[in-house]
């Protein structure tokens, strides 16, 4: 065990415990507050492996766009102490059937990849992984380059489908 | 000749291997590092609230607190020792987890960007190769404070100054985002000890950009006091409209952390201005005037740094106590309609100048 192992135990025992509060939570606004949990313990893990420009990002988008966004949406639409719909067999069934579905694909990609014959190799990241890191201007080479392997054709194709959301956005939103 | 503290951390690095595991002295080393950005948090936080009422008094001709001490120096001794005996009264029909969670949320996402701010030659705390961007990601994270605060307290004053808190900090985050990435296209580097080094050898930020540079400077003053809650642009507690905004239920020491946090981003806000724009804790250089820029390479660069900062700030102090308030409208078309737009063109502007190589 050296501080990487700790650190990454630390991390995943408070990554399942607020996923499993955010799924449990009958207030939506505590499930909101724990999935921001889970996202910065996602951007820890990030940075723990040294992957600091993901961590960022992950801080950036997640934590600070889309957990801001629902917690906007939640405080414009519902009332004071909004509580979740009863559970109904249809619902129960429905969402069972979901997660069952969700964790048969999940173990096929890992029986697929062969993973639990080399998850003894795998281990948790330790203090040698954080040693190499991604430089900025290499991403940002990466993501404007024509070439083999680069990335401008979806990085546009991204902006433009930013570019049609805002458009659209602003279209419902005008008043006609 | 420029003092270097990564000595001093060098040298403390070297005595704790000596006698414990490397993982053990990083750990004792994150432990002072710790002790010591919460007491520089709250010794900045007491500086900045008599210099707050100070210059408030002085630009209402008024003397300000004189009673308490010589000029009124233990005033705010006393007042941060009122508050913390204060009680913290629980509300009834509120979530109260969320209740005591948000004041954390707001100061925690704070002392992580008061941790960014590079303080002497090599005595950066938080120093990534994506510097920049880390800090405006972690700046993002109190705006989920404010917003649960004025939901889970119940009460509509509160709702509304966290909506009107809310919409406006997201929006002035554009702003400020543009302006920083004004000056990176000009530095090309994120890290911030490498934007503090570049400034040490070829001068600082703002002479180097001139036009754009200045144009960024200005835009980002007026952003990041909105950014803030401060100034013309207080009005998420405007206290003659919504009695204090969304701290308006909250007591004790938990109204004690909104209070520091708000005076704390605003010294990190005039920080990463004298970082990006002033040069950090490079000095003043001229070139041809070798015997002035020795005298002021003896001045200690943490000394340059507070004050820039404090230079910053006061700009910041005189901008509110001379305007009025701002309407919420205003406050969003301002941001909206001129301030994204101009931060846009000077981005371009400086792309310009950055690859005709019209800059110093």
């Amino acid at each position: 065990m050296d501080s990487h192992n700790i650190m990454f135990v630390i991390l995943s025992v408070f990554m399942v415990l607020s996923s499993i509060a955010t799924v449990v939570s009958k207030s939506i606004i505590r499930a909101a507050t724990y999935l921001l949990f889970v996202l910065l313990g996602t951007a820890g893990i990030y940075f723990l492996l040294g992957y600091t420009f993901l961590g960022a990002v992950q801080i950036m988008v997640y934590a600070g766009g889309i957990v801001v966004l629902y917690v906007f949406s939640i405080l414009l639409t519902s009332g004071q102490q909004e509580k979740l719909s009863k559970n109904i067999v249809s619902k129960v069934v429905a969402s069972a059937l979901l997660s069952i579905a969700g964790f048969g694909v999940f173990l096929f990609m890992l029986l697929k990849n062969k993973l639990f014959e080399n998850v003894a190799a795998l281990g948790a990241p330790t203090e040698a992984v954080g040693t190499e890191t991604n430089s900025i201007d290499q991403i940002g080479h990466f993501m404007l380059s024509s070439s083999e392997g680069g990335y401008l054709l979806p990085f546009e194709a991204v902006s433009l489908l930013l570019l049609a959301c805002i458009v659209a956005g602003l279209i419902v939103a005008r008043k006609s | 000749m420029f003092f270097d503290f990564s000595k001093v951390t060098n040298w403390l690095h070297g005595w704790l291997t000596g006698f414990m595991p490397e993982w053990g002295a990083i750990l004792t080393e994150s432990a002072l590092v710790l002790l010591a950005i919460i007491a520089l948090y709250a010794v900045f936080a007491i500086i900045m609230i008599y210099m707050e009422r100070k210059i408030c008094a002085a630009f209402q001709c008024r003397l300000g607190p004189m009673r308490v001490g010589p000029w009124g120096l233990l005033q705010v001794f006393s007042d941060v020792f009122k508050m913390l005996t204060k009680e913290i009264v629980n509300l009834r029909k509120t979530d109260m987890f969320l209740h005591n969670l948000a004041p954390f949320l707001v100061v925690s996402a704070s002392m992580i960007t008061f941790a960014c701010l590079p303080w002497n030659k090599g005595a950066h705390i938080i120093d990534f190769n994506v510097g920049v961007f880390f800090f405006l990601a972690v700046s993002s994270i109190g705006v989920v404070g404010i917003l649960l605060a004025g939901w889970s307290s119940n009460n509509k004053y509160a709702l509304i100054g966290a909506m009107r808190s809310g919409a406006q900090i997201i929006s002035y985050e554009l702003s400020i985002g543009l302006t920083m990435l004004t000056m990176i296209c000009m530095t090309g580097t994120m890290s911030f000890s490498e934007i503090c080094m570049q400034q040490y050898e070829h001068g600082w930020n703002i002479f180097r950009g001139h036009v754009p540079a200045v144009l960024a400077f200005i835009i980002y003053l007026i952003a990041g006091n909105a950014e803030c809650n401060r100034g013309p642009f207080d009005l998420p507690e405007s206290e003659s409209e919504l009695t204090a905004g969304y701290h308006t239920e909250y007591s004790g020491m938990h109204f004690g952390y909104y209070y520091l946090a708000e005076f704390m981003n605003l010294f990190i806000c005039a920080g990463m201005a004298s970082t990006i724009f002033l040069g950090g804790w490079a000095p003043l250089q001229i070139p041809g005037l070798e015997g002035f820029n020795d005298i002021m390479s003896a001045i200690p660069g943490a000394v340059w740094f507070l004050g820039k900062t404090f230079f910053v700030i006061f700009l910041l102090m005189w901008l509110r106590w001379t305007f009025p308030r701002l309407r919420i409208d205003q406050i969003l078309s301002l941001e909206w309609k001129y301030l994204v737009p101009i931060s846009m063109l000077n981005l371009i502007l400086m792309a310009l100048a950055v690859s005709f190589g019209l800059y110093f």
